[in-house]
């Protein structure tokens, strides 16, 4: 954190100023780690085992929050008879099919109530909840549903529920089953981790958890990036939830993201897999209406079953009058997904020529993208690309100077690819909000007009927009009715004609029928007579003044300074709050009161807006017959759950298991000490298979030893991302003048490198070269009986812009995450070699050299 | 001699500022230098489009010129800090690595060539609709779809959410489902 994000740091400097005490966990000692009261290094891609058996310690020791856990987990209720865990399956959960390499979700279920999750893999149910066609094969499986985090949950039936947690199936004893493996000495052999310093870290967490302290966990990406990596916030949010961290001050599980809005293009998605405000896309189903659709994806209790009026205000605000009640509000213009269309199937499309065009918009895949390769030769199979940046990228010019020209694997010649390289306006030169990584709009407003011919995204996107219009105008076609009833008609000011990116933000906040701006996405309705771009941000617009431009000083505001921007959902600063009172509405101590009811006002006040229907009672008992949020008792704080609580345990939305289960990575040269399978048996690796994208033996397989270390990669203070708006800068490229590689004395004697000089570092999928620093703050580990030695990649890198160097992401592979496809780039095995990689011709014969060597083919690791 | 007295090591310790951090290190060049803030002709509020944490910008303009970009002290995210990438952003946005100009690499090309914006903006309108006709689906399996695979997008995460709303709304009443941006990776 107090290397990427050095500007938030200070606040964990503040806390520690006033007693915090500070963890570090890191493979690397950084930055952060000086600063920090503890640092505990491990191995890359074990943390589900290092939080596991933080869990572990917490169930065996009742370390958790009793009161919290009883009343706002589901941690009573019991599961089905026919689940059965890893332990007891030799590492899969039940449910799974070989054949597909998928799991059902049915044995997962609450005993006696069919529950749906609203966040996940909701497409999964619709056949239990629609009717009609099952699930179309390993399509809809692989679809992602996992940006709809904290959202979550649809019951039909009542489940059967323990509250003494006694009965052998409710979720607590499952928990206790599943996590009494993840023993100190496990965590020893897994993450490297001796058993004294994981203690002091579970006597840390532990002792400053509870009524009057709570902890907070932070991360990035070095949780995400993994097979697993979805699993690893999952243990995360249960430890938290046990400990009562959830929804008050000072808790949470804090998502710190590197991108400016990277928040606000999830919120409002760029993204297959979403519609804006976490509504999903649809899968194609037979004799898919609105009413199938919401009955399959939406809930019964809790704030999801308001879907209908968060789709249909969305589709009136995109097709206005054209959308009616007798078209079903244009339902039927929204595309189908069959499957996942995630960036990474799109580059093997391209690959195959099916797909032809290409936009980047601030984006730099031919360096950025894991398998940095494949990305390029995507791009030389197009027919289009149009890339939209500041500077000549590599994702603009592979077609003239990227590494298969320098080999001779593609030739400029003959590559057809035609390119538009279109100069973008920066964030100085444009209106419009970010939105940062606390969910909080911030507006900017432009301070000059842009130069030559860059112009904002609006404007392309806006101009593009209405060229194609105009083109189209007068097709009787079906297939362009949704392009011309689309509302696109935007007010346009200065010499530019620029879209006006407030009326843009009016046009997501929303307005009513007679086209007043709605307050709140509590008014919105399912009849067409409001209008919402996107129902979470419904309010930011409120009384039709810019709320994301407010910037009251936060030194004349209280520690929540909720009057500086917007966060959604309705300026709440911290999501859930409920639960930072107990059931009767009380603070669970002074010192961390946040929202409480006040009786005499009958409504529920105090620093935050409270995440809650502000006069609900904490006595509230919903009548038998109630429906969405009026059906959540007074004491359910999680109000997008159907059941109002945080689930220790996902009876659905995940395609790899209720519970989180360690699996090595993809890559690894260790053993899965834990359960017989090594890697997560539903990771998404066959759509990539072949001999760009090869893989590599695990555990005990021969030829692992090929591949004796294990890669991390990461950023720096002074670049940012793939270097599109670092290596451009003289002052940052003074900083960090080209690619380097960290590892330790130990390694660098081992393999004669030297500080200063090169290093080759290879995989099954590319070599690269990097300089050399040899460092203590990379520490060789112990690992079942070894010593284990870790590469540190910096990724910012490649052969373009000021500060120059080999791209870390030739190295990964394409194998993803199963419920978000994301690639898993935070630890993989590799080996390292002194000096400076061949040319490019003989880097090529270097890796099939070390594939040769480990006996690998286009089958390796792609097994279950 | 009156040079000699005016060595700036002499004045130090001859004056009342022996470290050099004040008046001594002072020269009549730099008594009268003004920061590039002091004269500028407005100041507008921003916010750092680095990552995600949000630092408050104060962007200095002076002749229809951006001339300074600090940190906003009245944030209460950042309080006026600013990191090495965001107290860079004057030179990401003014510097000399910025391209100006649509540069177009027709066809077999082997190098760039200028092209008119909105030459571009026509060509690329006519390239979206050839290539979301041509790989247009009405159905898959028998099942209605009504997309194309011909076009994806790929970026988001560096834009305002009033760019990525006009991207997913435009593309997707074009057909296009193949809209991602750097959430995934």
């Amino acid at each position: 954190m107090a290397e990427c994000h050095p500007v938030g740091f200070q606040w964990v400097m503040e806390a520690k100023a006033r007693g915090a005490t500070v963890i570090h966990v890191d493979p690397r000692f950084t930055r952060t780690s000086a600063l920090a009261d503890l640092h505990v290094p491990l191995r890359a891609g074990t943390d589900i085992a290092f939080l596991g058996g933080i869990v572990n310690y917490v169930l065996a020791n009742e370390k958790y929050f009793h009161d919290y856990v009883v009343h706002y987990t589901n941690a009573a209720s019991i599961v089905t008879e026919d689940y059965a865990g890893p332990a007891d399956m030799d590492g899969f959960f039940s449910g799974f099919d070989a054949e597909k390499r998928h799991y059902d979700f049915h044995t997962w279920q609450y005993e006696g109530a069919e529950v749906q999750a609203a966040s996940g893999e909701r497409d999964l149910e619709y056949p239990d909840r629609a009717g009609g066609d099952p699930p179309s094969g390993s399509g809809v499986r692989q679809a992602g549903r996992g940006e709809a985090h904290g959202s979550g949950g649809a019951s039909s039936g009542q489940a059967r529920t323990d509250p003494t947690l006694r009965h052998q199936r409710t979720v607590f004893q499952i928990l206790k089953r599943h996590f009494a493996d993840y023993t100190p000495e496990m965590v020893e052999q897994v993450c490297g981790v001796p058993p004294e310093k994981f203690l002091r870290v579970c006597e840390y967490l532990t002792e400053n958890s509870g009524r009057e302290r709570t902890s907070a966990f932070v991360y990035s990406v070095g949780w995400t990036q993994h097979t697993v990596g979805v699993q690893y916030i999952r243990t995360a949010s249960i430890l938290q939830t046990l400990l009562g961290n959830i929804g008050r001050p000072g808790g949470g599980i804090l998502a710190l993201r590197g991108h400016a809005s990277i928040q606000g293009s999830t919120d409002i998605p760029t993204l297959f897999n979403l519609l804006p405000g976490y509504i999903p896309m649809p899968h194609a189903h037979a004799n898919q209406d609105r009413a199938a659709f919401l009955a399959a994806e939406g809930t019964d209790k809790g704030y999801w079953a308001n879907m209908g009026a968060y789709l249909t205000s969305l589709l009136k605000a995109w097709w206005g009058p054209a959308a009616t009640p007798e078209n079903d509000f244009c339902f039927d213009y929204l595309p189908r997904l069959t499957g996942s269309h995630s960036t990474y199937e799109t580059v093997m499309a391209q690959t195959r020529r099916e797909c032809v065009g290409y936009f980047l918009y601030g984006e730099n895949p031919a360096v950025g993208s894991a398998n940095a390769k494949l990305q390029r030769l995507g791009m030389a199979a197009l027919d289009w690309l149009v890339v939209r940046d500041f500077s000549l990228i590599e994702s603009a010019t592979w077609w003239k100077d990227g590494p298969e020209i320098e080999s001779g694997e593609l030739s400029t010649r003959e590559i057809a690819t035609e390119v538009f390289f279109l100069p973008a306006a920066a964030h100085t030169e444009k209106d419009g909000s970010f939105t940062n990584t606390q969910r909080m709009l911030q507006w900017h407003h432009a301070a000059v007009e842009p130069e030559g011919d860059a112009r904002s995204d609006l404007w392309f996107t806006y101009y593009l927009g209405k060229r194609i219009r105009e083109k189209l105008t007068g097709s009787t076609d079906d297939r362009d009715r949704p392009l011309l009833d689309l509302t696109w008609d935007y007010p346009v000011h200065g010499p530019l004609d620029e879209p006006d990116a407030d009326a843009v933000l009016a046009e997501i906040n929303g307005a009513d029928a007679q086209g007043n701006p709605l307050s709140s996405y509590e008014q919105l309705t399912d009849d067409g007579s409001t209008t919402c771009g996107c129902w979470i941000y419904c309010g930011v617009r409120a009384g039709g003044a810019n709320q994301a431009a407010r910037r009251e000083p936060g030194d004349r505001q209280n520690w929540v300074a909720n009057q500086w921007g917007w966060a959604w959902p309705a300026n709440r600063r911290i999501l859930y709050n409920r639960a930072s009172a107990d059931p009767d509405g009380r603070p669970w101590s002074a010192r961390k009161a946040l929202v409480w009811w006040d009786s005499d006002e009958q409504r529920w006040t105090g620093h935050d807006v409270a995440d809650f229907a502000a006069t609900k009672p904490p006595d509230y008992q919903p009548p038998s017959d109630a429906h969405g949020p009026a059906a959540l008792a007074g004491t359910e704080p999680f109000v997008m759950q159907d059941d109002g609580k945080a689930w220790l345990f996902a009876p659905a939305g995940l395609v790899d298991g209720p519970l989180p289960a360690h699996y090595e990575p993809q890559d690894s040269p260790f053993e899965n000490r834990l359960y017989p399978q090594q890697r997560n048996p539903v990771r998404q690796v066959l759509p990539f298979k072949g001999k760009h994208n090869r893989m590599q033996p695990s555990g005990a397989q021969p030829g692992t030893e090929v591949f004796p270390y294990v890669a991390t990669t990461y950023r720096l203070t002074e670049h940012h991302t793939a270097g599109g708006m670092s290596r451009w800068q003289p002052y940052l490229a003074e900083l960090q003048p080209e690619m380097f590689c960290e590892i330790s004395p130990e390694l660098a004697a081992q393999r004669g490198l030297t500080h200063l000089g090169w290093a080759t570092i290879v995989t099954a999928r590319a070599a690269i070269e990097a300089r050399v620093l040899v460092t203590e703050r990379m520490s060789p580990i112990a690992v079942q009986g070894r010593t284990l030695h870790q590469v540190g990649l910096p990724y910012h890198w490649g052969h373009n812009g000021y500060s120059t160097g080999d791209a870390a992401n030739e190295l990964a592979a394409l194998s993803l995450d199963p419920n978000v496809h994301i690639q898993e780039v935070k630890a993989f095995a590799c080996d390292i070699r002194p000096g400076r990689r061949p040319d490019a011709a003989g880097t090529a014969e270097l890796v099939r050299e070390y594939q040769r060597r480990a006996g690998i083919t286009d089958e390796t690791g792609t097994e279950i | 001699m009156k040079r000699w007295l005016n060595w700036p090591v002499l004045r130090q310790f001859a004056s009342t500022d022996p470290s050099g951090r004040g008046a001594a290190a002072k020269s009549r060049t730099s008594a009268n230098l003004s920061p590039r803030t002091a004269d500028a002709d407005r100041i507008v509020k921003s916010v750092c489009p680095y990552c995600a944490v949000g630092c408050g910008q104060n962007v200095y303009v002076r002749g229809e010129r951006v001339t300074h970009i600090e940190g906003d002290p009245d944030s209460p995210v950042s309080r006026g800090r600013l990191c090495p990438k965001g107290s860079a952003s004057l030179q990401l946005t003014t510097g000399p690595g910025r391209e100006h100009r649509v540069l177009y690499r027709r066809p077999y090309g082997t190098d760039w060539e200028q092209l008119d914006l909105d030459t571009a903006l026509d060509m690329i309108a006519d390239r979206v609709i050839k290539a979301r006709g041509e790989y247009w689906q009405w159905q898959q399996d028998d099942v209605r779809t009504r997309r194309t695979m011909g076009f994806a997008s790929l970026g988001g995460a560096t834009l305002d959410n009033e760019e990525n709303y006009l991207i997913k709304k435009l593309f997707t009443a074009l057909g296009a489902v193949q809209i991602e941006n750097q959430a995934r990776v």
